[in-house]
């Protein structure tokens, strides 16, 4: 094992470098805030010479997403960036990819959807694509960021798996922010993720085939099934990788992990860089002697039900706290959680916040104020209202 | 400050970027000599705030919206302006 | 913020005041990387939101012995370095300074010439040992590795050779000239 290498170093810069030491042949992308530094870094790391790859520039989002397309279904590995509206322009394309079963990686710097114009943080921008196909990654932290980089290729070029996946790091509070990272040895990456040979066939004109067909409707409904069972499947992929990471480059990862949740009344549930604050909030609160846990998500696509579940198992309420809200229904996490827990008898009152829109802070205090409003539906039985918007601005009237 | 947000985000007050002022962006400050100046109004169509004001015999500066970029004495073809450093 | 083994608060925020051009960011960044040298745990950020030359800019810098969790902005600093003392003019520099907080400015007058509340305030001409290092000129100086020689004089949770080796590596030209701006302003910094 080579010796891996700490400094310090941007989110953007952190998924740049774990996309880099994944050796991709192409890397067609469109520059957007906070996303930026992500193709210039792609670019310096290619005219440098120390990546062999081709850096394609595009017009739009959708050209750079049409052009991962292409590029993958050559059998090459592929990667890009983007963010907000980036990514709500290639929403079309997004489930081309994943339709036609084509790994790639993309690192997308979270960021809220206009209007009006915002470029700072929520999670709307890849909860909105949460259908199209893709596994989803969230990134607590920068490590996190070049971490889920790689073992993201290693996973969507899993034979049972053959999917894109996207790799969240919250806008600003990630991708500018400078953090101390450790960089795993180019050798020991290359042993952890051999070259990609598509099973499936590739985009040859030495063995024409054709791609994207038609799918009929005697016929399209067991394309789509058959997607979704690659993405059921992996969810054991993603243990072993995760597994097989941690072994090699001693990080753990987890689906969901637990946060003194053992002998928890209270949990919440976080996804992204709110989930430091929130720990911070949690030991705070167990000092005091409050009986709260934490899990963080860090694959949203597939859901974990499963593993959230286990954990979950004697909590007696639940704070589910979403950064992104679907109008007219809840934030994206409660709602599959919820769904989740529809036919078990035994389940914890489950609260949906939303905070943290647009680049809002979320403080230790306001992770404080869920837990007690959790606690005390548990302890009342009076739920309060479905959805609870907090850290709202005493001073805007509407 | 309390703010009365509005449906659609519109702003109804155009022009409001009036009130953000932007002088104390500025480091280097523009001086024109009005001897030199020939009044061809190039800093004028140049200037990216709108900082400068034509009058009878030459430009006169508004200080409360230029940020010091310099752009009016590098066209000036009469170098009338300088930019100095400016004392506060 | 954190706790320490007694529960003591133990993270140092530090908040860099500069226009947009001064490299304000590039000193927080510099900051972070010379402490994570010495085995402690950074971050280093911008104000988030857009740049632009000239305008005032903020960029922080936070240190710990343990791993820092917190995710929010910086509101509370316990030192303000000023790179630009015309911003005195426009912006309040102390805003959210802690009781006992420090402020360091670029300035060739003595300290006593200012009055922010008593907070202590330390002054080094960095201006006139940029451009004596041959880091830009009297009207557009590069200060902002000079004064990161007298933040580790005034605070001294970072030392000097830290500081050197981080410049090494962030700075990107004359990296022997900007190190001896930050020993000239190390040696010269007032009131300490």
């Amino acid at each position: 094992m080579g010796e891996q290498k700490s400094m310090t170093i941007k989110g953007n810069m952190a998924t740049a470098m774990g996309a880099k030491l994944c050796r991709p042949n192409v890397i067609p992308a469109y520059p957007i805030t906070p996303s930026t530094l992500f193709p210039e870094k792609m670019s310096e790391f290619v005219a440098d010479g120390e990546l062999d790859a081709s850096m394609i520039n595009v017009e739009s989002e959708h050209s750079a997403m049409s052009a991962c397309i292409g590029a993958a279904a050559t059998g090459a590995r592929v990667c890009t960036a983007s963010a907000s509206q980036g990514v709500a322009l290639m929403h079309e394309m997004l489930f081309i990819a994943s339709g036609m079963r084509l790994p790639m990686v993309m690192a997308v710097g979270n960021r809220a959807l206009s209007a009006p114009i915002n470029i700072w943080c929520d999670h709307q921008d890849t909860v909105a694509s949460k259908d199209s196909g893709w596994l989803q990654f969230y990134a607590e932290n920068n490590q996190e960021g070049l971490d889920l980089m790689i073992n993201a290729f290693r996973i969507g070029e899993d034979k049972r798996v053959l999917l894109p996946v996207m790799v969240g790091i919250d806008a600003f509070v990630l991708t500018h922010t400078i953090e101390g990272v450790d960089v795993p040895a180019q050798e020991d990456v290359d042993d952890f993720l051999p070259p990609y040979e598509p099973p499936h066939g590739k985009l040859d004109p030495k063995e024409p085939a054709t791609f994207g067909s038609f799918g009929t409707p005697e016929y399209y409904q067991e394309f789509k099934q058959a997607q979704v069972e690659a993405i059921e499947g992996s969810r054991d992929v993603i243990d072993e990788v995760f597994e097989e990471y941690e072994e090699m480059f001693g990080r753990e990862y987890n689906k969901a992990t637990p946060y003194y949740c053992d002998d928890a009344e209270i949990v919440l549930i976080t996804m992204g860089s709110m989930t430091g604050t929130a720990r911070e909030a949690v030991k705070k609160l167990r000092k005091e002697g409050k009986k709260v846990g934490l899990i963080k998500l860090t694959v949203f696509r597939p859901f974990p039900s499963p593993e959230l579940k286990e954990i979950l198992s004697g909590v007696k309420g639940v704070a589910v706290i979403d950064r992104n809200i679907s109008p007219g229904a809840y934030g994206a996490m409660y709602s599959d959680l919820a769904a989740a827990y529809t036919n078990e008898k035994e389940k914890p009152i489950l609260k949906n916040f939303i905070t943290g829109l647009g680049g809002r802070e979320i403080f230790v205090k306001n992770f404080e104020e869920m837990y007690e409003m959790t606690k005390k539906a548990v302890d009342t039985g009076n739920l309060g209202k479905p959805v609870e918007w907090i850290n709202v601005n005493e001073d805007v009237l509407r | 400050m309390t703010v009365k947000i509005t449906i659609g985000a519109i702003n109804k007050k155009a022009g409001s970027s009036k009130e953000y002022k932007t002088g104390g962006w500025r480091t280097m400050c523009p001086k024109v000599d009005l001897e030199k100046c020939i009044s061809c109004y190039k800093c004028y169509d140049y200037c990216p705030d709108g900082a400068i004001k034509k009058i009878e015999e030459g430009i006169e500066y508004d200080l409360d919206y230029c940020k010091g970029c310099g752009i009016c004495a590098n066209e000036c073809p009469v170098k009338a302006i300088v930019m100095v450093k400016e004392e506060k | 913020m954190s706790f320490g083994v007694n529960g003591e608060e133990i993270m140092y925020e530090v908040r860099f005041h500069g226009r947009g051009g001064q490299g304000a960011v590039t000193a927080a960044n510099t900051l972070a990387d010379a402490a994570f040298r010495e085995g402690k745990d950074v971050q280093a950020f911008p104000m988030f939101g857009v740049e632009r030359r000239g305008a005032p800019v903020a960029a922080f810098t936070r240190i710990d012995e343990q791993p820092i969790d917190i995710k929010t902005q910086i509101y509370e600093p316990d030192v303000v370095v000023v790179l630009d003392i015309s911003l005195l003019d426009v912006i309040d520099v102390t805003k959210g300074l802690k009781d006992d907080g420090k402020i360091i400015l670029n300035s060739a007058k003595d300290p006593s010439e200012f009055d922010f509340d008593g907070a202590e305030v330390y002054t080094v001409d960095a201006t006139t040992i940029a451009v004596d290092n041959g880091l830009g000129t009297e009207t557009n100086p590069i200060v902002n590795t000079s004064i990161l020689g007298a933040y580790s004089r005034v605070v001294g949770n970072v030392e000097l050779e830290s500081i050197f080796e981080a410049i090494t590596d962030n700075v990107p030209v004359k990296i022997e000239n900007n190190q001896q701006a930050a020993k000239d302003a190390y040696d010269n910094v007032k009131g300490v």
